[in-house]
């Protein structure tokens, strides 16, 4: 090993530390509870390895409901955003069709736009249809954040599958929608989870329209955001830490098409 | 202007072996081409002469100095690969004159090259277009202009013309050959197309799983393969191999009587080309049986077995032609004549293009002249 | 095999339909919400926004963040994106632990960097032990604009920095090799490479990652609350407390006009800067 290698790879390391270090420095505060967070200097480990913070944490009123009512907003939003993001990008991957373009900009438009910032609007729209605070109106925001994801990278998911193997299909006596479920489906549908895991955590993330559209039923990152001047810390660090675990999970879980979740062609 | 010496180079990927103890020398000026099937590590051994890949063991050479350890940039050569490889963001001018900026030669320099490249290898109206608006031949152009704008020592070739289409590649073929000519460069040239290489080269190394079978000019090779993999590989259709016995210093052949060379084993190969068998009567040569009759125009391809059976009337004969028979063979005869499926000829080689191979080892045994 | 002339559009129906309800129509109701003050065109909204004492602070304060944290993370990401051409063994791990923080809610990124930058947070406790400070240190308050800048530009670069890497080393991998190879045989130095070859082909890539991470960075709201608080107002925060706590969704509208105006002009003019010339498409 070369001193040149040996640096490279200290770089390399580094830059992962930079990622890792501040994640476990939350779950030390958030597993180590009040003890830890105010203690001075702080310890590098944990000396009491307590889930008890944690379990505190969740029992706080409010907290434990919020998570679920994210869930909820989160599955609502995976939903939604396959179900109609889904076929759309089935439609621009093998049809050429006018205004193929046109509908493609427009989704690529509203990625490259700050949507949350429509939540103020929907207000005032989710009042008079009963959706504000509720999260089915937080779940239909998200998906509005969501959809343009899913139909990009389904998009390159079917385009990457040969139109042959539909066309084979059909030689071989298939309907359309049929050679679609047996053929196309099968190997479409790792791609596409992986855009469905994606959507969920986009939801599950987001703050600001979370913030607008809920009051009593808040989800959990509108609760943390709420409660940031009045908590202790530890509270908001078990939050916080809380909050990371999942998408962490689910980024693990998609790794391999990381690529792809941007609408991307590549690996 | 440099020659080329291989030293043992070896290159193992992991537990497989690409190139296996390479020795290979190539002349100052000379066009060599590397041929082989896929896989045969002909592409490998560019790479690693041109410093793209590292050898295993060995030392590669250029000019007399040790360039081994050496990256690309400081060795001398320039390069044109198979898929052109012509930066899209640039102009063709900017792409011809790529090298000589980056050694920071001067300005008048660089133009004057640049012409004179373009001149040769007639791109001059492509010069302020970019490569997208390029067929795939001009770009191709493009490639051979840069590399040869720098006026290397080496020049390396990686299938430039696979990517063409066939008319196109032979009138590439021919261009290249008096370009080259020309500028008198060294250059190592890597096909899997033998008649491209045929027509191209001074000298033909025909590469096969990692090992050069043979160095030879292209006409040598042609005529004297030193290996049935050489023989059946070189030259279209490939050389007809033909499974004997021989007996008291004789080969039986049909009517014929062959005298293979001293020390021969009891089963060897008797190698003989589609077009060196010329008509001949029943008794002075053997049976073929045709199966498929293919008419190409300037002359009919026609393809069958060795025949079964063997002259009338002589019991011995006839059980040692049994023993031969069967052998499946080609044989070019004349245009005008279409032998009929099912047919008999009669054929005899002609001596002098006879190659005898060991049955076991494949390779050439000693011809005696 | 006939296919409706129709399919192609019935299945695009239902997104169209969706985002055309719940994207567009609440877009031109901010619009309108914006210009209109007791049900009559104005721009009475605006006069209100610009008036308030925390309107200059939050357009300072959000530009200093975007115009700081934006290139920064485009030369580290450019950067790792190089690193990862070279990593062999363990590149997908590798991979993997950079983007991380592309799971992580911004909410999350700025708790993660609360508990470090706390006053009995971790940062302190590493000066401390090296013997920089004495006691505690307060980084994040009112009086230390400077430090809280850098803190919550530190943060965003922790958080967002895996969204330019993965567009960019997406990118990478759609070079091919063999432009790198040819500019190395005819004498480019690695950093020649890098300037003439490599950047200029990877310019779609890093265009839309500038795009995306710019319309994000004025979108800046969580990690600058849960920092910086009251104390570091940003055009996104003031929207959501006219909203919210002011109740005045016309003033809030005019935030959002500003927002969207803001990145639909740095949009434009990467879209204008970084585009490839029709020349150079096939």
């Amino acid at each position: 090993m070369t001193p040149r290698r040996g640096m490279f790879l200290a770089g390399v390391a580094t830059l992962c530390a930079w990622t890792l270090v501040p994640i476990y420095l939350i779950a030390l505060g958030a597993i180590g509870g009040e003890a830890v967070v105010n203690a001075w200097p702080k310890p590098a480990l944990p000396f009491a390895f307590s889930v008890t913070a944690l379990r505190e944490f969740l029992h706080i009123s409010g907290v434990w409901t919020s998570a679920l009512y994210s869930v909820a907003a989160a599955l609502l939003c995976m939903v939604v955003s396959i179900v109609l993001g889904a076929p759309a990008g089935y439609a621009l991957a093998r049809y050429r069709f006018r205004g193929a373009t046109l509908f493609r900009l427009f989704v690529l438009l509203t990625r490259a736009f700050p949507v949350a910032i429509l939540a103020l609007p929907l207000t005032v729209g989710f009042i008079r249809l009963g959706l504000y605070d509720t999260p089915i109106g937080v779940g239909l925001m998200h998906s509005v954040l969501a959809m343009p994801f899913a139909v990009l990278i389904s998009a390159s998911l079917f385009q990457a599958i040969p139109r042959e193997l539909e066309e084979a299909a059909w030689v071989f006596g298939c309907s359309g929608p049929m050679a679609f479920l047996r053929v196309v489906l099968p190997l479409a549908l790792p791609g596409i989870a992986a855009a469905a895991i994606f959507a969920f955590v986009i939801s599950w993330n987001e703050v600001f329209a979370a913030s607008v559209l809920t009051v009593r039923h808040k989800t959990l990152t509108a609760y943390l955001l709420s409660v940031l001047s009045e908590s202790p810390l530890h509270v908001q660090f078990a939050g916080g830490f809380l909050l990371i675990l999942p998408s962490v999970l689910f980024i693990f879980l998609v790794r391999r098409r990381l690529f792809s979740l941007w609408g991307i062609a590549g690996r | 202007m440099a020659d080329i010496v291989i030293d043992g180079v070896r290159k193992d990927f992991g537990a497989i072996t690409a190139l296996a103890q390479l020795e290979l020398r190539v002349a100052d000026g000379e066009f060599l081409a590397l041929l082989g099937p896929s896989g045969c590590g002909k592409t490998t051994l560019l790479r690693i002469i041109a410093g793209l890949e590292t050898q295993t063991t060995g030392r590669v050479l250029i000019g007399g100095r040790d360039v081994s350890t050496l990256p690309p940039r400081k060795r001398g050569l320039a390069m044109v690969f198979q898929n052109y490889a012509v930066f899209p963001h640039m102009t063709v001018r900017a792409n011809v004159g790529f090298g000589l900026r980056m050694t920071g030669a001067d300005a008048t320099r660089i133009e004057r090259q640049v012409a004179r490249v373009a001149a040769l290898l007639h791109i001059e109206p492509y010069l302020d277009r970019y490569p997208a608006q390029l067929s795939g031949g001009q770009r191709q152009r493009v490639a051979v202009a840069r590399a040869l704008a720098v006026e290397p020592a080496v020049l390396l070739m990686d299938e430039p013309l696979s990517n063409l289409d066939a008319l196109l590649r032979l009138e590439m073929r021919a261009e290249l050959k008096s370009v080259l000519r020309e500028a008198g460069t060294t250059t190592i040239y890597v096909t899997h197309d033998q008649t491209e290489a045929m027509g191209l080269a001074d000298r033909i190394a025909v590469l096969y799983a990692g090992r050069i079978e043979q160095i030879d000019p292209p006409a040598d090779l042609y005529r004297h393969p030193r290996s049935m993999f050489v023989g059946g590989f070189v030259g279209s259709p490939p050389m007809n191999f033909l499974r004997l016995a021989h007996t008291d210093g004789v080969v039986r052949l049909g009517g014929l009587r062959l005298t293979p060379p001293a020390g021969a084993p009891e089963t060897l190969v008797l190698g003989i080309r589609a077009e060196d068998l010329d008509a001949a009567r029943a008794e002075d040569g053997f049976a073929f049986e045709v199966r498929v009759s293919e008419p190409m125009g300037s002359h009919t391809l026609v393809t069958g077995q060795l025949g079964v059976t063997g002259q009338l009337g002589v019991t011995g004969q006839l059980a040692m032609a049994g023993q031969t028979g069967g052998q499946p063979m080609r044989v070019i005869v004349a245009a005008n004549t279409r032998p009929t499926p099912g047919s008999v000829l009669h054929l005899a080689p002609r001596l002098d293009h006879i190659s005898w191979m060991n049955a076991d080892t494949g390779t050439a045994l000693e011809t005696v002249v | 095999m006939r296919r409706s002339v129709l399919t192609p559009y019935l299945l695009i129906a239902p997104a169209t339909i969706f985002l055309a309800v719940l994207f567009v129509v609440p877009l031109l109701q901010t619009v309108a919400l914006a210009f209109h003050t007791g049900g009559s065109f104005s721009f009475g909204n605006f006069t209100r926004m610009a008036d308030d004492l925390n309107f200059n602070d939050a357009v300072a304060n959000t530009f200093e963040v975007v115009l700081l944290a934006v290139p920064l993370q485009l030369a580290l990401a450019l950067g790792m994106a190089m690193m990862l051409r070279h990593v062999r063994r363990g590149r997908d791990i590798v991979l993997w632990v950079w983007s991380i923080p592309l799971g992580i809610s911004d909410l999350a990124a700025g708790l993660v960097w609360l508990a470090i930058l706390t006053d009995r947070g971790y940062l302190n406790t590493l000066l401390f032990h090296l013997g920089i400070i004495a006691g505690p240190q307060s980084w994040l308050t009112y009086e230390t604009p400077v430090a809280l800048l850098v803190a919550i530009v530190m943060a965003e670069m922790w958080r967002a920095t895996a969204i330019v890497l993965v567009i960019l080393a997406a990118g990478v991998q759609l070079v091919p090799k063999e432009y790198n190879e040819a500019a190395e045989v005819f004498g480019a130095t690695p950093w020649q490479r890098f300037i003439r070859v490599t950047l200029p082909l990877l310019r779609p890539s890093i265009q839309t990652a500038l795009i995306l991470r710019t319309v994000l960075a004025f979108e800046m709201f969580a990690t600058v609350m849960t920092l910086g608080g009251r104390n570091f107002p940003v055009l996104m925060s003031e929207a959501f407390n006219w909203q919210y706590v002011q109740q005045d969704y016309g003033v809030a509208a005019a935030y959002a006009v500003v927002v969207m105006a803001v990145s639909l002009g740095a949009t434009l003019i990467y879209l204008r800067v970084l585009r490839t010339p029709a020349a150079q498409l096939s």
